[in-house]
């Protein structure tokens, strides 16, 4: 009980591999050009490509080799684009009954009415487009999607027109309406946070290829390359030689003058030089009173060179013992800060705990 | 006022309207959505009414309508006149000098319609005819009054062709133009001036009907 993408595509490039887990919210998340609206339409059936394979829970949707192209209106779908698209000359009603064709005129008025409640647009029904604001339009426009009870429920950044404060409202709509109705949704965005915060699965993706998926936490916390580092916007990726690699366990990196300890195994196809990166809030800084031995996992002494706090977080920049061109971003606590008394120059111990060093692989192939 | 050039221009135009309309739809709406590369060829041959002197397109007509060519025979067998100097002649050049009059606000009208929206008719579960019935032509609906109305005021107004094609047969072929033209050739200038006031406040009428209209869609366009 799935849905399995397979999508190859030339000019402009697109080479998607994936299975989304049914009944959970993934997010597709990628740089703009990266190919995620192309695969949101290729699920939706509204681009036909070179090379398609789309199956749901066993049910074949698109397969090139065999000529099957299932038309959009006949998958159990729904979808909401970035500009919601709705129908200018139908009420909030109107539109939300356009999807209803298959009912009869009294039960569509009352599914209607009964989506655009689910959709906490109640109320608005006898409303035109152009007199809703972009939240109820946003609002109306996943009452039309869902109407139809999709199996796959499709966001194209469904979220980008909307104000933060009701953005933030919609999310929580979004989760609850899915505990609700149980379909699988597939959310494109280029919005990290906004997939942290909405989707239990992640897919990066960067020139239309498959970086990295998997749930949204560890992929978040775990990059499996440079790239994926990269879009998952962590500054402290480094060059490192592996020391040591034992069966998998054990894992040794020398950093400069530094030997650090890696939890996990040796990423496939590398051997000798490699980069590793560390999330700046997962930086442990050492009290300087705190005495401290061979307890500590990896120390690095560090001098700091900027402080710069944002809204209750301070970004410290450090730059590590004996490698003068590297600098080391931290992320703390402004209190902690404070605490610490942590200034510019000043000399301090911090420790990158085994789990939080993450060796990255080579760029995934295919 | 010569009523019987009065009603037939009528009914001439209402024809014209009962012919082209539903045609030139077709037309737009394949043209506004095709990707094909020779679409500004097809669109200028459909615009050559608008820039050709009526009295070129009236001696093509009237070449193409005569004994000569295979249609002219054709149509000459089976309705035992020719199609040239009758009503039917008229409606078929009405047809064809009107075509950009008909297509090009249509044209305009099904391109206001962003993909996305036909798009999301399909997701609704919309099948091709649904859409265009549900959803294009009531959103083209200011294009379709645009282009009836052209059409109409136009089919009043031509001259040149009509006299090509049609000469000037009381109660066949003369219409409410040619009738004018009648007049103030024989110094009646008070059913001249009646018909030509008439003329001109139906022209004005659908030209305002016609901008207002444009006006909604554009307004239609931005709202969306």
């Amino acid at each position: 009980m799935s849905l399995v993408v397979d999508l190859r595509h030339e000019g402009p490039a697109l080479r998607f591999v994936a299975e989304v887990p049914a009944g959970t919210i993934t997010a597709l998340v990628g740089p703009s050009g990266s190919g995620k609206t192309s695969i949101l339409r290729a699920i939706a059936g509204l681009l036909r490509l070179r090379h398609e394979r789309v199956n749901f829970a066993g049910e074949d949707w698109s397969d090139s080799e065999r000529g099957l192209h299932l038309p959009t209106r006949l998958r159990p779908i729904g979808l909401v684009s970035q500009h919601y698209a709705l129908f200018p000359h139908l009420s909030a009603q109107g539109n939300v009954e356009t999807a209803l064709t298959h009912l009869s005129r009294r039960e569509r008025a009352l599914q209607a009415l009964r989506c655009l409640e689910l959709a906490h647009v109640a109320g608005l029904e006898s409303r035109y487009p152009h007199e809703l604001s972009g939240g109820q339009k946003q609002r109306v426009a996943l009452a039309r999607a869902i109407a139809r009870q999709p199996k796959v429920l499709l966001l194209d950044e469904p979220f980008s027109a909307v104000d933060r404060s009701t953005r933030k409202r919609l999310y929580v709509e979004l989760r609850r309406l899915h505990g609700q109705l149980g379909a699988t949704v597939v959310l494109v965005t280029h919005d990290l946070d906004e997939a942290a915060q909405l989707a239990s699965h992640l897919i990066l993706l960067r020139h239309g290829r498959r970086l990295q998926a998997g749930a949204t936490a560890h992929v978040l916390t775990h990059p499996c390359c440079e790239e994926a580092a990269r879009l998952l916007d962590i500054p402290n990726v480094f060059d490192a030689e592996v020391k040591l690699a034992s069966s998998g366990r054990t894992l040794l990196l020398r950093w400069g003058p530094h030997t650090l300890r890696a939890a996990g195994a040796l990423p496939p196809g590398i051997d000798g030089p490699l980069k590793f990166a560390v999330l700046p809030q997962n930086l442990v800084l050492i009290p300087a009173d705190k005495p401290w031995g061979g307890h500590l996992e990896n120390p690095v002494q560090a001098v700091v060179e900027e402080v710069i706090t944002l809204g209750g977080e301070t970004i410290v920049w450090l730059r590590p013992e004996g490698l003068p061109t590297t600098r080391l971003q931290m992320r703390l606590p402004e209190r902690a800060v404070r605490r610490h008394a942590v200034t510019s120059g000043k000399a301090v111990t911090i420790c990158l705990r085994a789990s939080d060093v993450i060796p990255l692989g080579l760029q995934p192939a295919d | 006022m010569d009523w019987t050039s009065i009603r037939l221009s009528v009914e001439l135009a209402l024809v014209t309207l009962a012919i082209l309309l539903p045609l030139a739809i077709a037309v737009s709406r394949w043209l506004a959505v095709t990707p094909l590369k020779s679409k500004p060829w097809i669109e200028g041959l459909l615009a050559l009414p608008l820039v050709l002197p009526p009295t070129v397109i009236g001696y093509y007509l009237l070449v193409a309508m005569g004994t000569r060519t295979a249609p002219g025979r054709l149509f000459e067998r089976l309705a035992g006149h020719t199609l040239a100097f009758s009503f039917s002649g008229l409606v078929v050049a009405s047809v064809i000098f009107n075509i950009p009059f008909a297509v090009q606000p249509l044209q305009r009208a099904f391109e206001a319609i962003t993909p996305d929206v036909r798009e999301a008719a399909q997701c609704c579960g919309l099948t091709f005819w649904q859409t265009l019935l549900r959803i294009e032509l009531p959103l083209a609906g200011p294009g379709i009054l645009s282009a009836a109305v052209m059409t109409f005021a136009h089919t009043l107004g031509e001259f040149g062709v009509v006299l090509m094609v049609g000469g000037n047969i009381p109660g066949e072929t003369k219409t409410v133009a040619i009738s004018i033209y009648d007049k103030a050739q024989s110094f009646d200038q008070a059913s001249a001036g009646a018909m030509s006031l008439l003329l001109l406040v139906i022209s004005l009428v659908t030209i305002a009907v016609s901008y207002g209209s444009m006006q909604r869609l554009m307004r239609r366009r931005r709202a969306a």
